[in-house]
């Protein structure tokens, strides 16, 4: 019992799936409460995670291959509201869209539980199919929408992320056969207790995993799929991609590497590859996005951009005093902050979008006057996105940039500013369409209850850690310290 | 607690307002009005009660805010001699800007929440002694800007609102890497703390630092070449918005330098105090030719702010106590004259909808009362005695003419310009042959117009016959900055 217990958050959620399933299949003239009950599942599944803050006490299950501690407790909460923001953000489209209701939350709660799962693993083969439980319902959502470029977009991220997955499980079957056991941490004490001597075959090992979760994470140069399935995929499905996929693929990248391969005659390679890959990702997604004329696209190449601020958190592993866990707790805030901001936009573009029909961004010309709301809590989180005060954005970056300059990494945080001032371009482009220009259309846009709470939620978490960030900063510092006592 | 309150009023006014529904939005001008109000009087009343014979910082607030370890920021807000008069100014013109928009019916809840958000970002600007603090005031001011010209602008509004922020953007990079070099190096972001410790040991030398800071403040300063974003920004920004923007949003800069470039690295301050001078007599004279050929009455006004602004930079070059002074007078002086300047365009435009000059004349037959406002404003602006810019240019001049002759003699031609293009603008503008097109207009004819016009215009004289008021609360303030560069 104590297993599931500990696995609780996830089991509410699959719960929940498997409830919608049957009310959709009996019950069919209920469905409007299907997202309600995915809502309510969700919320039981934080419960469950504060009854486990509540008990302080942390623990490990299924024979320590799941581990209930700070660090997953961090994400259970992120997984779950990010979740509950996209349900909300789904409700309209998925009315509209009319088919297979059911089958949609069920299958958004099933990548949840997958999310979580990831967050939680401490050993490679429950890593390996959490992520396979979070991929496998994306790929389908990603191909929901019945046009052709939805469906173009489904069988793009089903392929590419099969050649991920393999060279992911490769790379994990090496790390296995240096070490013999497949749990982190005595992955991480058999390196430590054997040195350098199995050195060649452990750099590959780190490359494969680098490129299997660099296409999860979106870094440069796995990065290709992201603007086509973002364009092609339905809007919330895109929303989920960019911040609850990513998010997962940061945690467990973190976790892996933090505790299986933090031995500093690795980590030394790997915070230098992090470092080159983190200045290459936000330099060519920055560059690439300025181009853009479909939000969804520019919102794919920024979120590539995003991803290469993330990666100096975790190259600033070097952090000299003691602050080992510096860039990790920089990436975690990174994460939640960006998934507010992130959501934000996606929920604005999902409103917007339905009701003008179009993603081009010069069709947002005069966006202000038809709906004042929508307007500015786009560019409320665009400006968060670009970095600016007093957003929870500037919070992230200012403090993943000085885990960078305490790793002496300048270098890169000078890269990370300059290309920031680029971002500030385009993402200035879109505000400027919002508040200037006319549209020919000018009847004023309503918002929906559910649209109107997600987007509200969203500003509202950007503004108030803008200002008080403390209680962020806080959680992701003991969600970091868990890798402290290495 | 005085100073959050005056700091976050306009704030929670702008809530307010927001939360007004859509048939009650003709009352967001009167939370607007009560809240500016509200700060000019607490302001005052804290300018009057403020402690002269001591040095250092008054009516301080301080709060732990973020501690993450390595590095720790605190809500710490203090008024000195140097801020407590920029404080006032700030509430003064922000009351005036609301009553020259009194009239203003396009969605005026955006409106005055954003003129409401800009107050509190400039009064926080000017009170805050956490250097993040400061940095986080100084970036909300961006976004009420941007919407400001860009919606309630005029001409080329959304090229000169974009313009604008794409400036401010790439002045506050540079501020911002300066800020943490420099606090990490002290470990510490504390303002009062950084003006009284040795700056050494930073990642990148204390010059670089120097420059970042300098670039940042210079941006809205403006300093030449760095101003070409002012003249587009005032043209095609509402009558309200190029008040402040000219009256206190410009002060940020002097402020900023002031505070610190010159507080904290009063070392570097005094190896670069000829490149300042040197950039204050080129602001000055290029900023008074370029205004002597502006046929748009905004733009005149904007580029001859540019030589203005030059003045105080020119002042600061000289790092001696008496121009020091003259130059924060200058931006005082500066802030109300030209407010009243922009204040009377904007109400002309308001009647006859041009600001090119060639098209008016003779105003002063059919507005009388304008155009007395406007001469007196022009007065106010070429400097004449017993009016506050004449204090603020010949303090300046009196302790620059030491150290940088030549520099001075720049500044006095630059002088002799702005009179030339102000006195020739007046006869161009309000004298002159009358033009029938005007007859109908009416003159300044409402009791928000009258208490506006009427209210800066005592304000100048007050600075201009009565400096001990002020210079009494700066001098301390300055002389503590020049013990920094002394030693």
């Amino acid at each position: 019992m104590n297993g599931i217990d500990v696995a609780g958050p996830q089991i509410a959620v699959l719960g929940a799936a498997g409830v919608i399933l049957l009310v959709d299949a009996l019950v069919p003239q209920q469905r409007r409460l299907l997202p309600f009950i995915a809502l309510i599942g969700l919320a039981v599944s934080a419960l469950w995670t504060i009854s486990w803050v509540a008990r302080d006490d942390y623990q490990t299950a299924f024979g320590g291959t799941l581990s209930l501690d700070h660090f997953s407790v961090f994400f259970y909460f992120l997984f779950a509201g990010i979740t509950a923001m996209v349900v909300l953000a789904s409700i309209d489209w998925v009315n509209r869209e009319g088919r297979g209701q059911g089958e949609y939350y069920a299958l958004v709660l099933t990548a949840c539980s997958g999310l979580m799962f990831l967050s939680a693993g401490r050993d490679l083969i429950t890593i390996f199919i959490a992520l396979e439980l979070s991929s496998i319902p994306q790929y389908v959502l990603a191909g929901w929408g019945k046009d052709v470029r939805s469906s173009e977009a489904g069988l793009k991220y089903l392929l590419l992320g099969a050649i991920a997955s393999s060279l992911l499980l490769y790379g994990m079957a090496l790390l296995y056969g240096v070490t013999g056991t497949t749990m982190l941490a005595e992955i991480g004490e058999t390196i430590a207790w054997s040195g350098d001597a199995n050195r060649s075959v452990l750099v590959v090992a780190m490359t494969l995993l680098i490129a299997g979760f660099g296409f999860k994470m979106a870094v440069v140069p796995f990065q290709m799929w992201v603007p086509d399935v973002y364009q092609g995929a339905p809007t919330p499905v895109a929303a989920y991609l960019s911040v609850g996929s990513k998010a997962a693929a940061f945690a467990v990248v973190t976790r892996i590497f933090f505790e299986a391969l933090g031995a500093r005659f690795l980590s030394d390679d790997w915070s230098n590859v992090f470092a080159v890959l983190a200045a290459v990702t936000m330099t060519v997604g920055n560059v690439m996005a300025i181009v853009q004329t479909d939000i969804k696209r520019m919102l794919g190449y920024s979120s590539i951009a995003q991803a290469g601020n993330f990666l100096v958190g975790l190259a600033a592993i070097s952090v000299a005093g003691g602050e080992f866990t510096l860039g990790a707790s920089g990436v975690l805030f990174f994460l939640a902050a960006y998934a507010f901001t992130n959501l934000g936009v996606f929920v604005a573009v999902i409103a917007i979008s339905q009701k003008i029909g179009s993603d081009q961004i010069r069709d947002y010309a005069g966006m202000w006057k038809r709906s004042p709301f929508l307007s500015l809590g786009l560019a409320f989180c665009l400006v968060s996105l670009t970095g600016i005060p007093p957003t929870a954005g500037f919070w992230a970056k200012l403090y993943i940039f000085n885990a960078g300059i305490r790793a002496d990494l300048t270098w890169l945080v000078v890269v990370g500013v300059l290309n920031s001032l680029v971002s500030a371009y385009y993402y200035w482009g879109v505000i400027r369409q919002l508040f200037t220009g006319a549209s020919e259309d000018s009847t004023a846009i309503r918002t929906s209850p559910s649209i109107g709470l997600s987007l509200g939620v969203a500003a509202a978490g950007v503004f108030v850690f803008g200002i008080l960030p403390m209680p962020l900063i806080s959680a992701a510092r003991d969600a970091a310290a868990i890798f402290a006592q290495h | 607690m005085e100073l959050t309150v005056l700091v976050f009023l306009p704030a929670v006014a702008a809530a307010l307002i927001l939360l007004l529904p859509q048939k009650q939005e003709g009352l967001a001008r009167w939370i607007a009005l009560a809240a500016s109000v509200a700060i000019l009087a607490l302001s005052i009343w804290m300018f009057f009660d403020f402690d002269k014979g001591q040095t250092g910082f008054q009516y301080v607030v301080r709060k732990e805010w973020v501690d993450v370890g390595s590095f720790n920021l605190q809500y710490f807000l203090g008024a000195d001699g140097l801020s407590m008069p920029l404080l006032v100014l700030t509430t003064a013109l922000t009351a005036a800007s609301v009553l020259v928009s009194f009239s203003v019916t396009m969605r005026p809840r955006a409106y005055y929440a954003c003129l409401m958000v800009l107050s509190t970002s400039v009064l926080g600007v000017f009170c805050a002694l956490d250097f993040m603090l400061f940095f986080l005031f100084w970036e909300l001011e961006l976004f009420p800007m941007f919407l400001l010209i860009a919606v309630w602008g005029s001409g080329r509004k959304e090229y000169s609102a974009t313009k604008f922020v794409l400036y401010t953007i790439f002045g506050s990079a540079f501020m911002l890497v300066g800020i943490l070099v420099l606090a990490f190096s002290q470990g510490t972001f504390d303002i009062e703390q950084l003006g009284q410790a040795q700056i050494a040991g930073t990642a990148i030398p204390v010059g670089w630092v120097f420059l970042f800071l300098f670039i940042g403040f210079g941006v809205k300063l403006p300093i030449v070449p760095l101003h070409t974003w002012l003249p587009d920004a005032h043209s095609d920004a509402p009558t309200a918005v190029s008040v402040m923007l000219a009256g206190v949003l410009l002060k940020m800069g002097g402020y900023g330098i002031l505070r610190m470039c010159v507080t904290i690295l009063p070392g570097v301050a005094d190896d670069y105090s000829v490149w300042f001078a040197a950039i204050g007599a080129v602001s000055i004279l290029y900023g008074g030719f370029i205004t002597l050929r502006q046929t748009d009455l905004k733009r005149l006004v904007a580029y001859s702010s540019v030589s203005h602004m030059g003045i105080v930079l020119l002042g600061i070059g000289a790092l001696g106590s008496t121009a020091l002074m003259g130059a924060t007078y200058q931006m005082l002086a500066h802030g109300v004259i030209t407010g009243l300047l922009f204040g009377m365009v904007g109400l002309m435009y308001d009647r006859t909808h041009t600001r090119e000059i060639a098209r008016l004349g003779g105003l002063a037959r059919q507005m009388p009362l304008l155009a007395t406002g406007m001469v007196f404003a022009g007065f106010g602006s070429l400097g004449l005695p017993a009016l506050g810019g004449f204090i603020a240019e010949v303090t300046v001049f009196l302790g620059t003419f030491e150290r940088y002759e030549w520099a001075v003699l720049m500044g006095i031609f630059g002088v002799v310009l702005s009179a030339g293009y102000i006195l020739w603008t007046m006869q161009r503008v309000v004298f002159g042959p009358v033009r029938h097109e005007w007859d109908s207009l009416p003159d300044q004819n409402h009791w928000w117009e009258h208490s506006v016009v009427a209210g800066l215009a005592a304000l100048v004289i007050v600075l201009g016959v009565y400096p001990a008021l002020v210079m009494d609360m700066i001098g301390p303030a300055i002389n503590t900055i020049m013990l920094r560069v002394g030693s």
